[in-house]
């Protein structure tokens, strides 16, 4: 059992809405603090309730209700930490109710969906939650029933005496319960307690999700709201010259048509008036930038590679020595298109400006930015908007902008009215913020017994900032060695995308990575793990992750897939850490009929504890689908600074019949849980190309994948 | 602008739209049936999937005009308490991520089902395969449509 100290500061008991029972308010950003007094019921209705933020309450009737403070774009987060104070809590998850909270900065600290950190910065904090919660119940029960605490148990929302066979239930014990002073130290469930935890827990938004109920942004209705589509400039790099727009103004349905900044806001009373007095609009463009193509950024890779400008991000050893010196250099290089996100559910917002205030409502991944970049623009306090989140059709990186929520606030502004701003398909995948495109080129030196002496990295990005993770492996299992970045600025606006830069770095890393192992005559894995043994035994500089944890998702896959042992398939392996968690692959190609089919891919995660099984299956297998469409098949290109793709006919996801089987298993370590959302994705690119290579004799160096000689071919299929 | 009696999910709706308004319109726009979702407006990606006279279809591309003539059925008509067994083996298999695409998934199902309770691996390839999910969930949606059978049988 773990004895946790809470100090008080970090709780408060609220006021009990009409009806009484027990309010806890737990401070998400707990720090130690001195103590302050227990807010008095009054206190906790006003001011006092800034410092305290997280909900959790239990009514008379037994509803246990939890705010969810975090935006829900699929990474099961509105189901996870509810589980999280539940299981602490001992309550009845069937009678659990869970609501979403809406943006408020002043009590919740991070109210971001990114970088798969929301579980790691939460998890105590959410135990201590429920942990306390529970504490109060049964200080309660053993005044209610006269027993010592110690004579208690708890489970599914009863404090149980099993001397007398007596029991009570949560709610009848909950208005007692706020008599009860919060307790500066609670114990925590030691981990065979746990009884949600680690198991398969359903999202608890199914039943609305497959009925169909209101849920997404783009469903959000409002008496009185109008209907708004933007046509942006159809290039990066032009402006407008002239917009003709009276022909639509007189169109059926249409409101307003108005133009701001470079845009043209066609504003209507139903989406399909607005689509198709679209079609009409004549605007006439003219460059105000560069134009680049797709040719100019293959160019520009090429002189980023030769520039003498690159950041030195990280620098071991004597790399010059060591690569004159070496048996065998290996040098290759990597490139990476860009990558739209395309969520499911396109961009869209509400705004309603008014004289006294701003209101913000749709799908966002940081409702907070929506908020500052709105009262910027519009010259106002941030307190005077609000931001409530809708559940978000995907994010993956795109919804951590928020062009689309201001640009609605401004459009409301200008019009004087409630609007929804919709983004079609094509407006979604021509209006910008992509996965940034990039070129690698690594080096490698080998001495005569195969070890690897030196090693070097060099990023060339377009508008990809730091397209390195220097103190990633092979960091400190390489005595030389030289990591660099460079970046070209473009009009082409770029933004995280699921995974940012390891998306496609470890690919190319883990690709190379192979290539080594073979110039150094030793299997991919057993390779990896003597360069872990190495970083293990003498560490050269900082490293970010941790060996033995590498090497466990190593060994674990490799195990798995039986590595090396099977010969009907062809193994490629792959291995990466990213946001806090590990993960090895192992993909498997068969030759069908003289065509490469990939059929199964092996994962091995560490994510230190499972939270929930069932959205942890989902995160690792949804992450590889991921990985590997894009890889396979993703691919944006740019003629003058038009994008040549615009929806799905032009543009290729993976479907239904193109993924392999996939078989998932987790370390079981009990450290405490850290991020799932992307680290699944980096390394399948990786493992499926090693896997190809094996099968077909040809490396690929660039994505997408079909794109490749000899690849045109590779099918997916778990059932062939 | 005409007007057009509409037969969704057993009741009649009288709308006045134009004629080339696409069908997924008029249920967002006009009925606040949100739960027929907007993907791709050009029939790519099935999240617009309704029945029409017990098909799948691709309400995007669906006018109105040639919607009047048929009988509709959308996910919120599927079943009464959402307890048709596609959507029961849809939550017992915990298929959802985000959940955008899921109604046209459990729409194009549901019609497949409705026609061979008891489908090949290859006929669910193939009749699932214009729908798109984002997320990656195709694993478990081919898992709950065996579920789903299994239940009708
Ligand atoms: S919205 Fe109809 S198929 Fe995509
Ligand atoms: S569940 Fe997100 S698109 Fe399918």
């Amino acid at each position: 059992m773990t004895i946790q100290k809470t100090n008080r500061r970090n709780f408060l008991k609220l006021a009990a809405a009409a009806g009484g029972g027990l309010w806890l308010g737990f401070n998400w950003s707990s720090t130690d603090a001195t103590p302050i007094k227990i807010a008095t019921n009054a206190e906790a209705t006003s001011s006092a309730l800034i410092d305290f933020n997280g909900y959790l309450s239990i009514s008379p009737d037994g509803v246990i209700t939890i705010f969810s403070p975090n935006p829900e774009v699929g990474q099961n987060i509105k189901t996870t930490f509810p589980m999280i104070v539940a299981d602490e809590l001992d309550a009845d998850w069937a009678k659990v109710k869970v609501l979403q909270a809406p943006l408020d900065s002043t009590k919740f600290e991070r109210q971001v969906t990114g970088g798969s950190g929301a579980i790691p910065h939460s998890w105590e904090r959410l135990r201590k939650a429920g942990a306390t919660a529970r504490h109060m119940l049964v200080e309660a029960a053993s005044k209610k029933l006269n027993a010592s605490v110690s004579e208690l148990t708890t489970d599914k929302s009863f404090v149980i005496h099993a001397g007398s066979g007596r029991k009570l239930s949560y709610g009848e014990l909950a208005s007692e319960a706020m008599n009860v002073p919060v307790p500066t130290e609670v114990k925590l469930k030691d981990r065979k307690d746990f009884k949600l935890i680690g198991k398969l827990i359903p999202n608890v938004d199914n039943h609305e999700m497959i009925t169909g109920k209101p849920l997404y942004g783009l469903d959000f209705y409002r008496e009185g709201m109008l209907f708004a589509m933007i046509q942006r400039p159809t290039a990066f790099g032009m402006k407008i010259k002239t917009a003709d727009l009276t022909a639509i103004k007189a169109m059926p349905g249409i409101v307003d048509v108005v133009t701001f900044k470079n845009n043209v806001a066609i504003v209507g009373k139903s989406t399909w008036q607005v689509m198709k007095a679209r079609k009409k609009l004549k605007v006439d463009y003219e460059p105000e930038g560069k134009l680049e193509s797709t040719e100019d950024h293959n160019r520009i890779f090429k002189e980023l590679l030769e520039s003498k400008d690159a950041a030195v991000k990280r620098k071991d050893g004597d790399v010059d020595a060591a690569f004159s010196k070496a048996a065998k250099v290996i040098t290759r290089e990597y490139q990476c298109p860009f990558l739209p996100h395309n969520t499911m559910e396109p961009m869209n917002f509400f705004a309603h400006v008014r004289e006294d205030g701003v209101e913000l409502i749709g799908p966002t991944q940081t409702p907070d930015l929506a908020r500052t970049e709105t009262a910027k623009l519009l010259g106002i306090p941030p307190e005077k908007v609000t931001v409530n989140m809708t559940r978000l059709g995907g994010g993956f990186g795109r919804r951590l902008k928020a062009d689309y929520a201001t640009e609605a606030a401004e459009l409301s502004s200008i019009i004087k009215a409630p609007v929804k701003v919709i983004w079609t398909r094509e407006d979604d995948m021509m209006g910008g913020y992509y996965r940034p495109a990039v070129r690698y080129r690594f080096s490698a030196a080998l001495d005569d017994k195969g070890n690897m002496i030196g090693y070097k990295l060099r990023g060339a990005g377009i508008n990809a900032g730091n397209s390195t993770r220097e103190d990633n492996f092979p960091a400190g299992a390489v005595d030389n060695l030289l990591i660099e970045s460079i970046e070209h600025q473009s009009p082409i606006t770029s933004c995280p995308w699921r995974a940012p830069i390891t998306n496609f770095l470890a690919y190319a890393e883990q690709s190379f990575l192979d290539e080594v192992a073979g110039e150094a005559k030793q299997d991919p894995v057993q390779f990896r793990l003597n360069l872990l043994q190495k970083a293990k035994q003498s560490p050269v500089g900082a490293m970010k992750y941790d060996v033995d944890r590498m090497i466990g998702v190593t060994k674990l896959a490799a195990e798995k897939a039986n590595w090396g042992k099977k010969n009907d398939v062809f193994q490629g392996f792959s291995v990466y850490f990213s946001h806090r968690s590990y993960v090895a692959q192992v993909a498997e190609v068969a030759m069908v009929q003289g065509k490469p089919v990939l059929k199964k891919i092996f994962a091995a995660a560490d994510c230190g504890i499972v939270v929930n099984l069932s959205g942890s299956y989902q995160q690792v297998r949804g992450g590889i689908i991921d990985g590997l469409g894009h890889a396979m098949f993703g691919n944006l290109t740019f003629n003058a600074g038009a994008v040549q793709q615009n929806n799905f006919n032009n543009y290729r996801l993976i479907k239904f019949k193109e993924v392999p089987e996939i078989e998932v298993d987790f370390v079981d370590n009990g450290i405490d849980p850290t991020g799932l959302g992307e680290p699944a994705l980096p390394p399948t690119g990786g493992a499926v190309a090693n896997a190809l290579f094996k099968a077909t004799g040809k490396r690929i160096y660039e994505q997408p994948f079909i794109k490749q000689e000899g690849m045109g071919d590779v099918n997916i299929s778990r059932n062939l | 602008m005409a007007q057009y009696n509409l037969q969704i999910n057993n009741r009649t709706y009288t709308v006045d739209a134009e004629p080339d308004t696409p069908l997924l319109w008029i249920l967002r726009d006009n009925l606040g049936l949100v739960g027929t979702k907007y993907g791709c407006g050009i029939a790519q990606c099935g999240a617009c999937t309704v029945h029409s006279n017990g098909n799948a279809v691709r309400s995007c591309v669906l006018p109105v005009s040639a919607a009047a003539k048929s009988k509709i059925t959308t996910i919120e008509g599927l079943s009464e308490k959402g307890d048709h067994p596609v959507q029961q083996a849809w939550a017992e298999v915990d298929v959802p991520q985000c959940g955008y695409c899921q109604a046209g998934q459990i729409m194009s199902a549901a019609a497949l089902l409705s026609k061979n309770p008891e489908p090949t691996t290859a006929q669910i390839e193939t009749a699932m395969n214009g729908n798109i999910c984002r997320c990656g969930t195709y694993h478990r949606i081919q898992e709950a449509i065996v579920l789903a059978s299994s239940k009708i049988k």
